[in-house]
């Protein structure tokens, strides 16, 4: 997974055998949409919210 | 061969209800009180703006068709500081009224006999009531009545005007928080409906509401049909009426689903119609007041939308484009907007750059920038941009041209399934009859997952089309 560090920057993000918390916006990215990035870059999603400001 | 029946989309109206001083019943002004104390209703109070400063505020004009939303970019931002001179209550689209005006229908909404006005107040409402008989008491029996734990109705900031009662001792689905709250629909959605009705036409056939107030009781806290009391409300007979219930999308689903009655020929003409949501006023009110802005969410949003047979002027509702998200379609944004956008207007072999306007979730980014909530309709066109750029039909560099030439400013107040595309209707309407649209796309979405009862979105879309084809 890349995460974006500045304008042009990023790097690959390792996220193997890492836990995460997917908060998503309904918005930006849901919740489930991160979840699928998430677990295919090997991490594990142990709590998902997809947030809706409006 | 007989021509296909096509349902039209006729007619659109907006009653917008300026209620002030219900803004700390809204949900998040009601929660953060109860944590913040005294102190933070007067900051509310002294940022509270009048009836003719709501008037005049840019995107209300916008709302009840006096201003085109176009008009929006040139206007300096925040619009509050550009009020619109000379500006009336009453437009194409629809019209504002002020909060005595909403307490009046309040008054005539309440079938259980839950409100109690104080004698002055009641006195000072008579015009509004027109002779409808109201229940009054003195001050100590209303403040008493708040004590044991009715609504308080306010005007003026403090001064106790009546209460809303429970409608039962022991139900949670009828005290009198949740009792204003769909009283505040009825009225909204009622007003549209007269307002619509207003304008002449065939008997109405059908009520579709399309709201999210929840009303029921402890045994059925959704059991709905909102729509039948509005109608009621609104002096209509001889119409049959239900609701359809699917968050900020259910508008839309509702058109659909409108428009297939009357192409069934089972209806003649079908009435789409929906209140304002009291708990999304001041929802953002920390947000405005941090910035030093009034609190923007003040009114409450009612709409009716007319659905009938092909009269041969008004816009086709065109069913063959008619789409909702599936169980099992992607929700990640680009596949949300692909399925809503693109690929019904590849069924009928057009590109998106076919569409004149893409008409989204339309909220106010005034509203909701403040409270870091960003522009929900800019994030909108900038996907369906990015869609045409991977189509061929545009330039990477050509995106913002193309969300310019196509998009809306947001105008809506933050009124959840008000703010889903319909909005744009009136202006819709005029472009594709008088004005030179050929085509409008509504898009909308809805958060399900905020029900806790699945973690998917929803969402549904709809091409209106000028009468004879684009």
């Amino acid at each position: 997974m890349r995460q974006k560090l500045g304008k042009g920057v990023s790097r690959m993000l390792d996220l193997r055998d890492k836990l995460v918390l997917a908060l998503g916006e309904r918005d930006g990215i849901p919740a489930p949409a991160l979840r699928a990035c998430i677990e295919g870059a090997g991490g594990q999603v142990i709590y998902e919210v997809t947030q809706c400001f409006v | 061969m007989r021509p296909p029946i096509r349902p039209v989309v006729r007619a659109a109206q907006f009653v917008l209800a300026h209620v002030p001083d219900l803004v700390c019943s809204g949900s998040k002004p009601r929660r953060e009180l109860r944590r913040e104390g005294p102190g933070l209703r007067e900051k509310i109070r002294a940022h509270l703006r009048p009836f003719d400063a709501a008037v005049a505020y840019a995107p209300h004009q916008v709302m009840i068709g006096n201003l085109s939303p176009e008009a929006l970019w040139d206007r300096p931002r925040p619009w509050h500081t550009d009020p619109v001179a000379g500006a009336s209550t009453e437009g194409p689209g629809g019209c504002l009224v002020d909060q005595s005006t909403f307490y009046a229908w309040l008054a005539r909404a309440d079938s259980a006999r839950l409100v109690t006005f104080s004698e002055g107040f009641a006195a000072a409402l008579a015009p509004a009531l027109s002779g409808f008989g109201v229940r009054t008491a003195a001050p100590p029996a209303l403040e008493a009545a708040v004590a044991a734990g009715a609504e308080p109705l306010y005007v003026e900031g403090e001064r106790l005007a009546g209460v809303f009662a429970p409608g039962h001792e022991d139900d949670a689905s009828l005290t009198g928080a949740v009792l204003l709250e769909n009283a505040a629909a009825k009225v909204t959605g009622a007003l549209a409906l007269r307002r619509l009705l207003g304008r002449g036409g065939e008997p109405v056939d059908f009520l579709l509401g399309c709201g999210e107030e929840a009303v029921g009781d402890r045994y059925q806290r959704g059991g709905g049909n909102l729509a039948k009391a509005m109608g009621e409300l609104a002096g209509v007979r001889g119409a049959g009426g239900a609701d359809v219930k699917a968050f900020c999308a259910g508008p839309l689903h509702a058109l659909i689903m409108a428009g297939a009655l009357v192409q069934s020929g089972l209806y003649r003409r079908v009435v789409v119609v929906a209140g304002g949501s009291l708990a999304k006023i001041g929802m953002k009110v920390l947000g405005h007041l941090s910035a030093g802005y009034p609190v923007l969410e003040d009114v409450l949003a009612g709409v009716a939308i007319d659905v009938v047979l092909d009269d041969g002027a008004s816009p086709w509702l065109r069913l063959d484009t008619a789409t909702t998200l599936r169980l099992g379609d992607g929700d990640a944004p680009h596949q949300v907007a692909t399925a809503l956008t693109a690929a019904p207007l590849r069924r009928l072999g057009l590109r998106l750059s076919d569409v004149d306007r893409f008409a989204v979730e339309l909220h106010n980014p005034d509203i909701t920038e403040p409270a870091g909530s960003g522009d929900v309709p800019a994030n909108n066109y900038r996907i369906i941009a990015a869609l045409a750029v991977q189509a061929g039909e545009i330039g990477r560099d050509g995106m913002a041209g193309f969300a310019r030439a196509r998009g809306l400013p947001g105008f809506a107040p933050t009124q959840g399934h008000i703010a889903s595309a319909v909005p744009y209707l009136p202006h819709a309407l005029a472009g594709l009859t008088a004005g030179a649209l050929r085509r409008v796309q509504l898009v909308a979405k809805g958060s399900l997952f905020l029900g806790r009862m699945t973690t998917m979105g929803d969402g549904a879309s709809i091409l209106l089309e000028r009468n004879g084809g684009g």
